[in-house]
């Protein structure tokens, strides 16, 4: 594996049932290609943290996932709201979530922060009217 | 244990992946917040829930949970079947509620893992 292999998803807003479709197949490849189970692990739970983030927060984008062999960029890019204090958003237990998407499991304000523990490099970049877009590597060993 | 001892521990009867009975589980967690399960949860665990949506067996998909216990009587419809077959997850339904169903595991020595600092 020395070239790049790179991986293109759109994401639905509002499709809930869907929601993880991407990182599903992210993981699904990431084992066929023998990667190490941990960093499988670690890249399946950050980007379904953030895929999960698209569906109920934002108004719909794409996800980019870029194969090398060091490392495993993912780059989700959504088309608004936005975030206005990307700070705030990334305490643990801060969250705009509804009532709704609580009773749906999601909505602890939980989901920035464990993208943080789970990735080696989180960098978020948020437009309010424009739309946010949130880049994770995870480096392989 | 095995997930055949969970099944055993909690009266539950399969509804799907009963050929994967022999698989040993090393510790579970019981929730209906996913976020909680995704931010907690280690690995090989069964997981509790009284949650019952498509996104349940998503999240087991990432975490590696090898079966997922439905509390409180909670039944998975065929769309969650179907998913949870495909990525070989065992599902379980009990009558048991969420306190009953964790303290009949913890009995038979599964643990959930050490204390959260
Ligand atoms: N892509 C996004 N677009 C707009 N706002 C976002 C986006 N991602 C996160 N946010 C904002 O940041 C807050 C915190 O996000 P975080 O993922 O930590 O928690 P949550 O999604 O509310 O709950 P959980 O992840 O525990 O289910 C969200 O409630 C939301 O206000
Ligand atoms: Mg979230």
């Amino acid at each position: 594996m020395n070239e790049k292999i790179i991986l293109n998803y759109n994401v639905d807003s509002d499709d809930f049932t869907r929601a993880g479709e991407a990182s599903g197949n992210v993981k699904r490849n990431l084992k066929l290609m023998g990667v190490d189970p941990d960093i499988v692990r670690r890249v399946a739970i950050s980007l379904y943290e953030g895929e999960i983030n698209m569906v109920i927060h934002s108004n719909g984008g794409a996800i980019e996932v870029i194969i090398s062999p060091t490392e495993i960029e993912m780059i989700l890019k959504d088309e608004g709201p936005g975030i206005e204090d990307t700070e705030l958003a990334m305490q643990a237990g801060y969250s705009t979530a509804p009532d709704n998407i609580r009773s749906l499991g999601f909505g602890a304000g939980m989901g920035l922060p464990n993208m943080k523990k789970n990735s080696d490099e989180l960098k978020i970049e948020s437009k309010v009217g424009v739309g946010t877009t949130v880049t994770m590597k995870v480096f392989i060993s | 244990m095995t997930i055949k001892d969970v099944k055993d521990a909690l009266g539950a009867r399969y509804v799907c992946g009963e050929e994967l009975q022999d698989t040993e589980v090393h510790a579970a967690c019981g929730s209906d917040m996913m976020s909680d399960v995704l931010a907690f949860m280690k690995d090989r665990s069964v997981l509790l829930t009284g949650l019952c949506n498509p996104q349940v067996i998503r999240t087991a998909e990432m975490m590696d949970i090898v079966c997922i216990v439905f509390v409180r009587g909670k039944k998975p419809d065929d769309t969650m079947i179907e998913m949870a077959r495909e990525r070989d997850i065992v599902l379980l339904c009990s009558g048991h509620r969420m306190f009953s169903a964790c303290g009949l595991l913890y009995e038979k020595g599964l643990r959930g893992g050490s204390p959260y600092r």
